[in-house]
């Protein structure tokens, strides 16, 4: 029976569910429990991670399997990798994923390619999740929506969910997949409700979803923009217009063919994504549109991005930053102009 | 200490990593290898004297100078040699090369290309071994260049934390790269760098299987005893340059001299066993025939051995689903 669940319960549940199914999964990072090792004071995990979404967790399975790190992400995510190689099926948490500035080295040179280098004879079966994006006014270095960038390297898999319900079948499936695979969760989603199943359920990772039907047009989405479209497709049908709003769920694998489908059947692309514009994801989807799909555009392909700046602080600047409902719903009409 | 038996073991694995490295230097010499290779002439017995105290499932991170942790650690040679030529039949089925020569079912992590890489990896392989409670070690082997990167650091103050089972053996072969350790740190004994996270250090000759055996043996049995992590700096030399074709010049003639002529760890260690009656000169004399014919075997298969397909580029990327 599915029950309302945040997006941050359905975290906390997707790892109660793993930890209890695999005596393997260990949770690493800064604050996972806060105040760990503290037991004798009547602490156990004053934190749970800064959203709380590994709350319980040390309770339940143990400091052992549960460990605060320092303040070390290059330490604790290449102890992360080679734990992974070794036997354990380690879930780290990279606080923000603009930390992998300090940090990238295990990921990018170790995890990401070990399997390659060794000729195919390591399973490095690693979850990093890492709280991505813009809208809590946390500015510059706590705000990026690097997802792009790690699903640019081979050998790893990233993933995002927009939904509770998605977030816990995919956040299972990483965790059991036996490549590294980087889970994103989307600091603005964090709070939002929604139905979640109960029990042990996954959900294969490079499978996109149609969330809405419609047929003038295709608005691709990724996180918090999958929100942002389907807003604007509520907007455009007040007009008469019908869009299909498709999220991609995961970077890589990408769910090629769908987009394509929807394309198909739509004339019309819109890819929404609130990072930067320049060699990301909204770039890889207006490329596979026009290499593959360009016998089924009736328009050019539209991107709305952030624009190529840092993240800005003060709220008025930051909601000038992100892609909007109605910045979508512009881009959608200035394509049925071209077409008129 | 270790027996005649073992002595001829320990004698065997020098003069294999010796000779297998001097065979690789003629072979990039005469064009018939591609790539790199970063030798390991000179420091063979700090690899030796630590790997003798593994067990198969320990395992060990690597550097870019990752021959001799191999062939200490148990690595098929057919299969190192053939993955030097890029052959199919390679260990790592020619896709990782020297500077990522691996084969995690012996507990070897992989040779790096990123230098301070392979500490955090031994982290987490000892962090393995103290969650599932198997017993196990893990040795991260790195350079003197290495105790200047920020994984270095993050490394030791983690396992140190954690009090997790792993050693630190720091190879100090005087040069990272080209530049003098002392110009690279103000400190002379780098196992200095231990107080810092309050861990166990001890300095061994790195030119002395014996001393190295020794020291090794007081930080692996710490680790097998829960009491923690040991950094251990061994006092080496490469003989050779950085990597072949390593132009030179940053060192004096005088001092390689010095080191070769007074120091090589195979005439150390011969000249010690030999002392105690634990070796003689014909029984070395029929290891050296023995570990040349093996690597002559080796480097004439892999010279045979195919290449890859051109498509192989594409496998092993991700696991099968």
């Amino acid at each position: 029976m599915p029950r309302e669940l945040s997006f941050t319960g359905a975290i906390n549940e997707a790892l109660h569910i793993a930890m209890r199914s695999d005596a393997d999964v260990i949770v690493l990072g800064e604050d996972v429990a806060g105040g760990g090792g503290r037991k004798d004071q009547g602490i156990e995990d004053a934190w749970g991670g800064p959203f709380g979404a590994t709350r319980g967790l040390i309770g339940a399975f143990g400091p052992e399997r549960v460990r605060d790190t320092p303040i070390s992400e290059m330490g604790f995510l290449g102890a992360a990798v080679g734990a992974a190689a070794t036997g354990l099926r380690p879930v780290a948490e990279l606080m923000f994923i603009d930390f992998l500035g300090v940090a990238l080295d295990p990921l990018l040179n170790q995890a990401a390619k070990m399997r390659y280098m060794f000729g195919g004879k390591v399973r490095v079966p690693l979850t990093v999740r890492t709280n991505v994006g813009a809208g809590n006014c946390t500015a510059s270095q706590h705000s990026q929506a690097l997802y792009g960038f790690t699903a640019a390297i081979p050998g790893l898999k990233t993933v995002i969910p927009s939904t509770p319900a998605d977030a816990k079948g995919l956040l299972l499936a990483s965790i059991r997949d036996d490549a590294p695979v980087v889970f994103c969760e989307t600091k603005s989603l964090m709070n939002l409700k929604g139905d979640v199943p109960e029990g042990d359920y996954e959900i294969p990772l490079g499978l996109a979803a149609v969330v809405r039907e419609g047929g003038d047009v295709t608005l691709v989405g990724l996180g918090r923009t999958v929100h942002t479209s389907l807003e604007a497709a509520a907007k455009l049908a007040a007009e008469g217009i019908e869009a299909e709003v498709v999220d991609l769920r995961s970077l890589y694998p990408l769910d090629e063919a769908t987009v394509l489908e929807s394309l198909r059947r739509t004339g019309r692309v819109v890819v929404v994504d609130e990072a930067t514009p320049h060699c990301g994801i909204a770039s890889e989807i207006a490329s596979l549109c026009v290499d593959r799909g360009f016998d089924f555009l009736d328009a050019p392909v539209k991107k709305v991005t952030a624009p190529h700046t840092p993240v800005p602080f003060s709220p008025v600047l930051e909601e000038a930053y992100l892609p909007t409902a109605d910045g979508v719903v512009e881009a959608v009409l200035e394509q049925l102009g071209w077409n008129r | 200490m270790i027996s005649r038996e073992e002595a001829l073991d320990v004698y065997q694995q020098l003069r294999t990593i010796r000779s297998f490295e001097e065979k690789l230097e003629a072979l990039v010499m005469a064009g018939r290898l591609p790539g790199f290779l970063h030798l390991y002439v000179g420091q063979e017995a700090v690899a030796v004297g630590v790997c003798a105290h593994l067990r198969e499932r320990d395992a060990v991170s690597s550097t870019h100078r990752g021959h001799g942790h191999c062939i200490a650690k148990g690595v098929d040679l057919t299969g190192m040699m053939a993955e030097l030529f890029g052959r199919r039949t390679g260990i790592c089925k020619g896709k990782g090369g020297s500077m990522h020569i691996a084969d995690v079912d012996r507990g070897m992590l992989g040779a790096n290309g990123i230098v301070g890489a392979g500490l955090p990896l031994a982290v987490g392989a000892a962090l393995t071994a103290s969650v599932k409670k198997t017993g196990g070690v893990a040795v991260a082997f790195f350079g003197d260049g290495a105790t200047n990167q920020g994984q270095f650091h993050e490394s030791l103050n983690l396992a140190a934390a954690w009090k997790l089972p792993a050693i630190f053996v720091l190879e100090n072969n005087g040069y990272g790269e080209a530049t003098p350790t002392e110009f690279a740190t103000p400190l002379t004994d780098l196992a200095e760098r231990a107080v810092a996270y309050r861990m166990h250090s001890l300095v061994a000759d790195g030119m002395d299987f014996f001393d190295v055996f020794e020291k090794a043996g007081e930080a692996i049995g710490r680790a097998r005893d829960g009491k923690g992590p040991t950094l251990l700096e061994c006092k080496t030399y490469r003989f050779l340059g950085h990597f072949v074709g390593d132009p030179l010049g940053y060192r004096t003639e005088a001092e390689l001299a010095d080191w070769k002529t007074n120091r090589d760890p195979l005439e150390v260690f011969v000249a010690k066993a030999t002392e105690m009656g634990l070796v003689s000169a014909p029984a070395l004399a029929r290891i050296d025939a023995e570990v040349d014919a093996k690597i002559d075997a080796a480097i004439a298969a892999a010279a045979e051995a195919p290449f890859p397909s051109p498509e192989d580029v594409l496998t092993d990327v991700y696991p099968a689903e």
